[in-house]
């Protein structure tokens, strides 16, 4: 029943070239729960998220002082940036713009190298899940930091404390606008009231924790719920970046800040919270954590992204056991889908163009590619890193990505991959080892009436086997 | 302004296949000339900014500094004042070819962007109800020589999905693979079900497409032209969808609604300028899945809300005309307490212009493409 093809497609990122396939495909899967890095060398260098919103920081007074300097001039403050281009200045956001670009190549790297690619799957699923989406100026730096810091240290623990971590990491607080929410009740809201000026609350990462980080959205919460939540999340801000004093807080990263929340007990689901001051906001996060609802949310789309477009419901109702009776430990969650017979049988899954991308490029025996032909390639391909314009993230079925146009750029990638890699592969004995046992005859007759070598892998990299998994 | 990506479910079917099985009732016999364009704004587009109650004595303090760049603008029928940034909509309006309707909302009544969408985009009455959209049903009520559906982008967005194969194109900036390579392709996936029919989809949307420089592709007027040039000709589509993102603000509004107002200003303009005498059969819906709270909050932005605004726009509209059941923002006039209240369907007016349009019997089509509303439809929208 478990296949080695299956752990090397659907678990993994798909084989790398030279990789013999795993004689015991459960055992290769759940030694990789304890295997993973959280920190492997290709992410070493990249920047953390301190620096960054201190870049951030730089490049919002950077802009300010060119539209100060356009207003005087009497220019638009967009051929003042274009003088300063000219003369050597890169402009506002653009160091930010740098390290997006080395973060995805590094992003790149580390799937491309791994010798535990079920883990790194992980990792991207629990990315996606707590999407920060770099179409908003303030996650371009720091998308690829939130993936680095928040999520791969704590995907294999519980998920109280990854869900913790996500919130609390200053990308997800900016993306959210939780950083700037102001509770009208607290000291500087009750200030600024009497000043006349309008600082309040904004409910929108109240909202989006609870309709898509853990219960799931008609799951019996209710409007008064979000605002409730709101009010208890207000001080959960990010230091460094704020004008007041009052608000800069301990430098550049989260931190709590007393005068901007709301007092007072909440009432969340029916449960009322009591505690002063940030303990507040994050007892709810670990009911919410642990409640019946997240159990099904989340074993839904394990179940989605490991079994099948429709998940099955008996997968489901499994994952979400093995969720409760574990608190929401992780590991146990995956040992259960390794044990799902739903993931080893059933018809494929069609792969994202990360997926896919990542596959061909594993099998030609690519270990790394420069961050801005690979942030190129994604987009080129529809799925931008970390940009799914929403913090749903990117969904997860055939009927987002199996477009026709979606097809056509894979092959026109198929090709240039193949055309770059060495003459030295040869396709014909490349396929059984990604595919064992599985190879259709019309690939395998494909390739071998092949004009070329390199024409024969792009037949490979293109073959319906390639774009499922 | 971007073109989205999906969000929503579905499983897809094997296209060809089911659209060979597919009742196809043709309402109308003679193949069509005219042409619809659904532009969806994606994160709720705040209709109380676009198209402003100046006159409605609430909106001033609602809306805070927001009201800055609305407050002084001149005023159309007595209440409402056009976005400055809308231009060119603003000159359709005047030429009768804009239409605007306010306080309309879909059936959903709850606050979630992915919801919200799918019930716009299926019809149906709640989320997930349907698997598929409205498009794809009103491609099955066109004659077969005219149901040529396209999504301006690499993949089908929910509102096109159905049994009813339709195209999908957006530019690229990879290298073009050999012919030869097309050819191998074309039999390796010739046995494969779904594969097969994306693949001859995108051969042919390729052959039509040629000649478009992708590289400029940038921004709302860019957009426009290439969705114009996809719709040219004998052969062009005739049911067209285009997603536009980045409506949700939650903070900072007033730029980001300004720089997306522009973007959407753009493309219609550009849409109008490229078509050329096509422009005159061509109707083109712009709307959103619910509208914004009707305060300004805490961070110079809006929240979810449920009322907004949908604009028609195109040759065969009868416009000049805004369309509105005033509810008032007053207190005890808000949904919720908080929200504009809606009180015009959304599917109503759709179906209604659409019908039109399409000259379709709207007693028949309209509960076809949106079954999940009771509002029957609107009449009047479209030049007779």
């Amino acid at each position: 029943m478990a296949s080695s093809a299956r752990a090397l497609n659907r678990f993994g990122l798909g084989a790398a070239l030279g990789d013999a396939p795993p004689s015991d495909p459960k055992l290769w899967l759940s030694a990789q729960l304890d295997q993973f890095n959280p920190r492997p060398a290709a992410i070493a260098g990249v920047l953390p998220s301190g620096k960054l919103i201190e870049m951030l920081r730089d490049s919002r007074e950077e802009r300010k002082e060119l539209k100060a300097e356009a207003k005087q001039a009497g220019t638009d403050p967009k051929d003042m940036k274009q003088k300063g281009k000219q003369a050597g200045m890169p402009g506002p956001y653009a160091d930010l713009r740098e390290a997006y670009v080395a973060a995805v190549g590094a992003r790149t790297a580390v799937a491309l190298s791994t010798q535990t690619p079920f883990a790194e799957r992980l990792v991207h699923f629990w990315s996606n899940h707590f999407a920060v989406s770099v179409d908003k100026i303030v996650t371009v730096g720091l998308a690829g930091a939130f993936e680095f810091e928040a999520i791969r240290p704590h995907v294999m623990g519980t998920f109280a404390e990854l869900l913790s971590a996500a919130e609390r990491h200053p990308a997800m607080l900016l993306y959210l606008d939780q950083a700037q929410s102001v509770g009208p009740g607290s000291s500087l809201g009750a200030r600024a009231a009497q000043r006349g000026k309008e600082r309040g609350l904004n409910e929108n990462l109240a909202r989006e924790i609870m309709e898509l980080h853990t219960l799931g959205v008609r799951s019996g919460y209710s409007q008064a719920d979000v605002t409730e939540f709101a009010r208890a999340l207000t001080g959960w801000t990010v230091g460094g970046l704020a004008k007041q004093p009052i608000l800069q807080g301990p430098g550049p990263q989260y931190w709590f800040a007393a005068p901007i929340h709301e007092p007072g007990t909440r009432t969340v689901m029916g449960k009322s919270y009591s505690q002063p001051g940030e303990g507040q906001a994050q007892a709810i996060l670990n009911a919410l954590a642990v409640h019946p609802a997240t159990a099904r949310h989340l074993a839904t789309k394990l179940a989605r992204h490991f079994a099948a477009d429709d998940p099955p419901p008996a997968l489901v109702a499994r994952l979400e056991q093995a969720f409760l009776q574990s608190q929401g430990d992780l590991p146990t969650v995956y040992r259960a889908l390794i044990e799902a017979p739903e993931v080893w049988s059933g018809p494929p899954k069609f792969r994202t163009p990360w997926e896919w991308t990542i596959a061909a490029l594993r099998a030609t025996g690519i270990k790394a590619v420069p961050g801005k032909s690979a942030a190129g390639a994604f987009q080129q391909l529809g799925q931008p890193v970390w940009k799914p314009g929403s913090p749903a993230g990117y969904d997860d079925i055939a009927a987002s990505w199996a477009g026709p146009d979606a097809v056509y750029r894979r092959v026109e990638l198929a090709q240039r991959i193949a055309e770059r890699s060495a003459q030295s592969i040869d396709a014909r004995t490349l396929g059984p080892a990604l595919f064992p046992g599985s190879l259709s005859p019309a690939t395998t007759t494909a390739m071998t009436r092949a004009e070329s070598g390199p024409q024969a892998l792009a037949l490979l990299l293109a073959s319906p086997e390639m774009m499922r998994r | 302004m971007l073109f989205a990506r999906r969000q929503m479910l579905v499983a897809t079917t094997a296209a060809t296949t089911a659209a060979l099985f597919a009742p196809r009732i043709a309402f109308a016999k003679a193949a069509t000339d005219r042409r619809l364009v659904f532009v969806i704004q994606r994160g709720a587009a705040d209709g109380l900014a676009t198209l402003a109650p100046t006159g409605d004595p609430a909106y001033a303090a609602l809306r805070g500094d927001l009201a800055a760049d609305l407050i002084d603008r001149p005023k159309l029928g007595g209440m409402f004042a056009l976005h400055p940034a809308l231009t060119q909509l603003s000159g359709m309006y005047s030429a009768k070819q804009a239409l605007f309707a306010h306080a309309v909302a879909s059936p959903y009544r709850d606050r979630s962007h992915f919801d919200g969408q799918n019930v716009l985009e299926t019809g149906g009455a709640l989320p997930y109800d349907r698997q598929d959209g409205w498009m794809n049903r009103l491609l099955a009520l066109l004659p077969a020589d005219s149901a040529r559906g396209l999504a301006v982008s690499a993949t089908i967005p929910t509102a096109l999905r159905g049994p009813v194969q339709v195209a999908s194109y957006a530019p690229s900036a990879l290298p073009d693979a050999s012919a030869d390579l097309l050819q191998r392709v074309s039999s390796l996936y010739a046995d494969d079900p779904q594969l097969h029919g994306l693949w001859e989809e995108a051969l042919q949307t390729r052959a039509m497409a040629s000649g478009f420089d992708a590289a400029g592709a940038k921004g709302g007027a860019a957009a426009g032209k290439l969705i114009a040039s996809l719709m040219a000709g004998e052969q062009g589509a005739r049911v067209v969808m285009v997603e536009t993102t980045g409506w949700d603000t939650h903070a900072g509004q007033r730029g980001r609604l300004n720089a997306q107002l522009t973007g959407l200003d753009a493309l219609l303009a550009a849409l109008r300028d490229n078509l050329g005498p096509a422009w005159s059969d061509t109707l083109v819906v712009v709307a959103t899945e619910f509208g914004r709270t009707a305060a300004v909050n805490g961070t110079g932005g809006t929240d979810h809300g449920t009322g907004s605004l949908a604009m028609l726009a195109g040759g065969t509209v009868l416009g000049g005309r805004i369309l509105s059941d005033w509810p008032g923002l007053a207190p005890a006039s808000l949904y919720e307490n908080r929200d504009l209240k809606p009180t015009t369907s959304l599917d109503a007016l759709i179906g209604g212009a659409v019908a039109a349009h399409f000259t379709l019997d709207p007693a028949i089509a309209v509960p076809r493409l949106f079954p999940g509303s009771s509002s029957g439809n609107l009449s009047g929208l479209i030049r007779g």
